[in-house]
Formats: C-alpha cells, sequence, structure tokens
C-alpha cells in the first residue's frame, strides 16, 4: 500500500467551487488545507488499510493465487511455487479430455438461461401483479418472499419430499412408486437437472419480487398518470413507461441473476455433491481440488473458466456503479 | 338516450373491471398455495413418524401426529450443538462486519481521497466473485498457515477453527455492507462532518457519535439480513471445517444427511430445525429484512 501519511485526505466538503479554501486546478476542487489532524488521518487510514489488507489476502490474493497454478501440476503437496509449470496442458486436458467440463458448463447456461428467462421475469410479474391496492397484499408479499431467507441447503431437503422416488409427494399424487413406473427425479441425469431448478426458483422469484417490487413502489406515480390519460393500457404502461425508466433496477436484477447462476452450488451439493446430472463448475473445482483429489492445478483451472465468466456481471455492475458515482 | 349508454357503458365496464380484479385474485391465492406447499407439506410429513407414513402412504391422513421426529433429530444429531457452533460464528460475526465495513464506508464516503473509489470497487467486487473461484488457495492457506494463538486456535491453524470461520464470513461480507452503507453514507448531509472536523471533533468521534446513529435504519436492515446471510452459509465450514461437531447448523445439514438417510421424516425434521431461527428472525423483522434486500439493489 502506498504511503498514506503524504496523502491529503481532505474531507470532501460540499463539491462547492469556491468554497473558501477551495481553489479549483484544472477543473477540480483542491483544499488547500485541511481539517483533519495527524491523528485523524492515521485512522482513516487503518479504517480502511486493515480491512483492504484482510480483503486481499483471503479473496484477492487467493483468486490470483488460483490462476497462477491453473498453469502448474500442484498436487498440493510442498509450495505451490516449486511445482511444475505446465503452460496450458490443464486447460487443454479440461477442454478435450475431462468429460465432465462441456456438460458442467452446460448446466450453469441452462441454469443462467431458466433464471434468467422463467424464474426472474416471473418474479418481475410477481411484483407488478403486487403493486397495486390489494386486500391481502401483505399476506400474498410473505408467502413469496418466505423461502428467501431459507438457505440452499434446507431447500434441497425439503424438496426432496416433493421427488424422493417413493416418498415423495409428485410420485405418489402420480401413482409412480413402484419399482417399475418411479420416476427418480433427482436421480435420472435426464431429469434431476430440472427438478433442482423448480426448487431453486422457489427461492428466486421470491428475491426478484422484494427488489423489484421495491422498485415499482418508488416510481413517480404522475409517469403511468399521465400515460392513463393518454389512453395506455396496463401492458403498454408497462412496457412502454415503467420498464424502460426501471433500467438501474433491471440491470442490477440481471447481475444478481447471472451471479447467482455462477455461484449455484449448496443445493445440488446436499442433493448428490453435484454430480450425475448435476454436474456444474463449482461442484467440479471443490471435488478436484478439495473433497476427493488432490489436482489442484486443474481444479485452479476450472476455477479460472468460472472467474472470467463471472468477470462479465461483475464489470457491468461496477460501471454502473461507475456511473452513478458521476451523478 | 346518450346517458343511458354512457352508464350502460360504465357498467360494462365496472363489470370487466371487477371480473380482472377476481382474477387477479385467484391467481395470486392458487400461487401462494402452490408457494407454501412444499414448506406445509415438510411440516405435516416431519410430524408423522416413519411407520405412520410407512404404513399408510405419504399422500394419506396421519394415524398419529407427535413431535417425536423433531425430539429425535434433537437428541440423536447434536442439534444443540450445531445451533451454539452458528451462535459462536454468527454473533461476532455480523457484529465485527457491521463495525469494520461501517468503517471503510465511512472513510471512502465522507472524505475524497485518491484511492476512494478503486477501494470501494475491490470491496464490492470481491463479494460478487463466486466463493469457488478462491477456494482451493484459500484451503491451503487454511492449513499450511500456522501459529495463530490459542484461544482463536486451537490447533494453530485457521482450519477446522471457529475463528476461520468467522474471518472468511467478515472478509466476504464486508464488500456487501460496504457497497450499501457507502451509498447510504452519500446520502447523508456533507455539512454534518464539516461542522463535527471544525468543532474540533476527531473522525473516530464522527464516525460513532454523528454518522453511526444516523445509519441506524441501514444498520438493522444489514445486520438482519448479514444474519441470514451468515446462518445460511453453507461452503465455507463444509469446505474448512473437518469436524462435523463443530460445523455450524447450515453445513451440518450434511451430516445430518448421511446420518438419517434411512428416515427421510426424520431428515426433514433436522432441516426443519435448522430453518426455524431463520423463519423467527423473517417473521419479527420482516421489514428490516426487506429492506435490507432493497437497500442493496436500489441505490448505487
Amino acid at each position: 500500500m502506498a504511503d498514506r501519511g503524504s496523502e491529503p485526505l481532505a474531507p470532501a466538503l460540499a463539491g462547492s467551487a469556491g468554497g473558501t479554501g477551495a481553489t479549483a486546478v484544472g477543473g477540480r476542487v483542491r483544499r488547500r488545507y485541511s481539517l483533519l489532524t495527524r491523528w485523524d488521518k492515521i485512522v482513516l487510514a487503518l479504517m480502511v488499510g486493515i480491512p483492504l489488507l484482510f480483503d486481499l489476502a483471503l479473496i484477492w490474493g487467493p483468486t490470483v493465487v488460483s490462476f497462477l497454478i491453473s498453469f502448474t501440476n500442484w498436487n498440493g503437496i510442498g509450495s505451490p511455487f516449486d511445482a511444475k509449470v505446465i503452460g496450458l496442458a490443464n486447460y487443454d486436458n479440461l477442454f478435450t479430455a475431462y468429460p465432465f467440463f462441456w456438460p458442467a458448463l452446460q448446466h450453469n447456461i441452462i441454469w443462467l438461461c431458466w433464471l434468467m428467462f422463467i424464474a426472474t421475469p416471473f418474479g418481475m410479474f410477481m411484483a407488478v401483479l403486487l403493486d397495486r391496492q390489494l386486500r391481502g397484499s401483505t399476506f400474498y408479499q410473505t408467502t413469496f418472499y418466505m423461502p428467501v431467507v431459507l438457505s440452499l441447503a434446507v431447500i434441497g431437503i425439503i424438496w426432496k419430499l416433493q421427488y424422493a422416488p417413493e416418498q415423495g409427494f409428485i410420485n405418489n399424487l402420480l401413482g409412480r412408486t413402484s419399482n417399475t413406473n418411479e420416476i427418480d427425479w433427482l436421480g435420472d441425469p435426464s431429469l434431476n437437472l430440472w427438478a433442482v431448478l423448480v426448487a431453486t426458483s422457489w427461492r428466486h422469484v421470491g428475491y426478484i419480487m422484494v427488489i423489484y417490487l421495491a422498485g415499482l413502489k418508488a416510481f413517480d406515480p404522475s409517469l403511468r398518470e399521465a400515460a392513463k390519460v393518454d389512453g395506455a393500457n396496463e401492458r403498454q404502461i408497462f412496457f412502454r413507461v415503467v420498464f424502460p425508466a426501471m433500467m438501474p433496477i433491471n440491470i442490477v436484477i440481471v447481475v444478481i441473476t447471472t451471479i447467482e447462476a455462477l455461484r449455484a452450488f449448496d443445493i445440488a451439493y446436499i442433493i448428490n455433491r453435484g454430480k450425475n446430472g448435476l454436474e456444474l463448475l463449482s461442484t467440479l473445482i471443490t471435488n478436484n481440488g478439495i473433497s476427493e483429489s488432490n489436482r489442484l492445478g486443474f481444479a485452479s483451472a476450472i476455477a479460472v473458466v468460472l472467474l472470467m465468466i463471472s468477470l462479465g456481471p461483475i464489470i457491468a455492475f461496477l460501471v454502473r456503479m461507475l456511473r452513478e458515482d458521476q451523478r | 338516450m346518450a346517458t343511458g349508454q354512457a352508464t350502460a357503458a360504465s357498467r360494462a365496464q365496472r363489470r370487466r373491471n371487477r371480473l380482472r380484479r377476481a382474477a387477479l385474485y385467484a391467481f395470486l391465492t392458487s400461487m401462494a398455495v402452490v408457494w407454501l406447499f412444499p414448506l406445509v407439506w415438510a411440516v405435516y410429513t416431519a410430524l408423522r413418524p416413519f411407520s405412520d407414513t410407512q404404513q399408510r402412504g405419504y399422500i394419506s391422513l396421519p394415524g398419529v401426529l407427535t413431535l417425536d421426529n423433531f425430539i429425535n433429530a434433537w437428541n440423536q444429531a447434536q442439534i444443540p450443538h450445531a445451533y451454539f457452533n452458528t451462535l459462536i460464528v454468527a454473533v461476532p460475526g455480523v457484529i465485527v462486519t457491521l463495525i469494520v465495513a461501517s468503517m471503510v464506508a465511512f472513510a471512502v464516503s465522507k472524505f475524497s481521497w485518491r484511492f476512494n473509489l478503486v477501494v470501494l470497487l475491490v470491496f464490492t467486487a470481491g463479494n460478487l466473485l463466486p466463493q469457488q473461484v478462491l477456494i482451493v488457495p484459500l484451503f491451503k492457506l487454511y492449513v499450511a498457515l500456522s501459529g495463530i494463538p490459542e484461544p482463536l486456535s486451537d490447533n494453530g491453524l485457521l482450519y477446522d477453527q471457529y475463528f476461520g470461520i468467522i474471518l472468511i464470513n467478515i472478509v466476504f461480507q464486508m464488500g456487501f455492507v460496504t457497497f450499501v452503507l457507502s451509498n447510504y453514507m452519500k446520502t447523508l448531509s456533507k455539512e454534518l462532518t464539516e461542522a463535527a472536523l471544525v468543532d474540533g471533533a476527531s473522525v473516530l468521534r464522527i464516525w460513532a457519535s454523528v454518522i453511526m446513529p444516523l445509519c441506524r435504519p441501514a444498520i438493522a436492515a444489514l445486520a438482519t439480513l448479514e444474519f441470514t446471510f451468515i446462518y445460511n452459509d453453507f461452503f465455507w465450514p463444509l469446505m474448512l471445517m473437518s469436524h462435523g461437531n463443530r460445523r455450524p447448523i447450515t453445513a451440518y445439514l450434511n451430516n445430518l444427511q448421511g446420518q438419517f438417510f434411512t428416515d427421510i421424516n426424520l431428515l426433514t425434521a433436522g432441516a426443519l430445525l435448522a430453518a426455524i431461527p431463520t423463519i423467527l428472525v423473517f417473521m419479527a423483522l420482516q421489514r428490516q429484512f426487506v429492506s435490507g434486500l432493497t437497500l442493496g439493489s436500489s441505490k448505487g
């Protein structure tokens, strides 16, 4: 970290140029003197510096190390810096030989598409429906976002009771519980991803609904009124007036949805450790790097792929943050 | 004549509105039933002994309804101990996260400083990373770094220790809280800080007596939300603790599943026991919970 002692930690007192003690230098306002004592500056530096150090050590450091060891054959024994550098061999192995990589990537993409095009729009739809004077509105809202407080591990177990072949509600309802005709919702690799996506949506829909509803409630009602006077119907008002005006929240929702899809792990792990149809990039990383084998370099190559995909939504979010900041 | 037509038209209009309203209620109510069903079904099944469901089938009226599954899960599976583990992790986790993150937010939002935005970006982006991206080196760090002193660690490592789990939760959650609070603090008048500085207050004093009291609603919302986040965290203890009996309740579900795999009713009772505290918090602090979620998205 740079020496912050000499940095003037000038308080950002009212950005008004021409205020006493402030001079505009090249369009930027700089205070010529600071109200902060040396002690204040040290305190501020520590307030930011210590957490930043921990953030770098435990979040960004390991991320960078993941990237570096993905080019080695490190098996976890000894220092990663002594491991042999093998170039892109891990990636080559991953893309061409490892049988689970492409299915896992495909599952992540299906996960993303399902959330983005089914669960998220449905949550927004529920928000639009609930954004009006309704009797029992609180009851409906509470019901839909109640699953949001549950962990995905709990959700996985609760839904096992729906999906279990002999004991599950669905098969009992369909009368398909005997050995010959039972549907193995969570065991059949062509079905289990979809079954898990339904369970995940139970939570995701409520999450999106809360966020969107808050946005709708803050929406300027006069705009809506004006559109109504002009003869627009409800659908037109939503798609032509409300939706475009809610762009900032729409972006947040897209970012949240994407990140949720990339982070998906808990529910797949609790159901079958992310195997047999439920492979995800996240479960491949832990299975190769921690739980079952010691292929740390290889696991890191998968982590790098996941990182690269994650950078898309992260950058989108940061860009939006910067724009807001400039306003 | 003309007025007659107008009233007929408006009557038709009103009838159409009433129909649409009825359809809306019907739709919402049926969705609410669908939404409640999985949880209600889980509670219902957990109240029935395994023998009862085996004998009568799962879709049936109960022969008996008892709390036996809950009691057995409680006694056989060290659930009280798992709650205790959660408490040890979540309480310091939430408190330290809020204090540390509010300091960072305060420093970057109230004072202009060259790297201010960079710091905020580093924290926010760090919170958005999938945890699995960094788990392999983090795991190795937890296993390799030794010399952690006694009260924090009984094996000298971060691995398999409450302290290690608390630490990673704080560091990971810090990003989100910093992001939300810095946005919140930006909306507070800057003259407050200025006036306090002119009066000779130190920055620490301003943080504690001027800014933090004003952030109380946001802090309350974030405390509720962070408690649920840390409570519901499954991943860190699963990867960074080897002893099942140190795992907080959510991660402990993984052990529970192995132990109770023969009796799904019992397993469900265990999962519901794990869910009850978050549901209670949600019932009691619903407004804080919701405003915590929306603070993070509608601003900034």
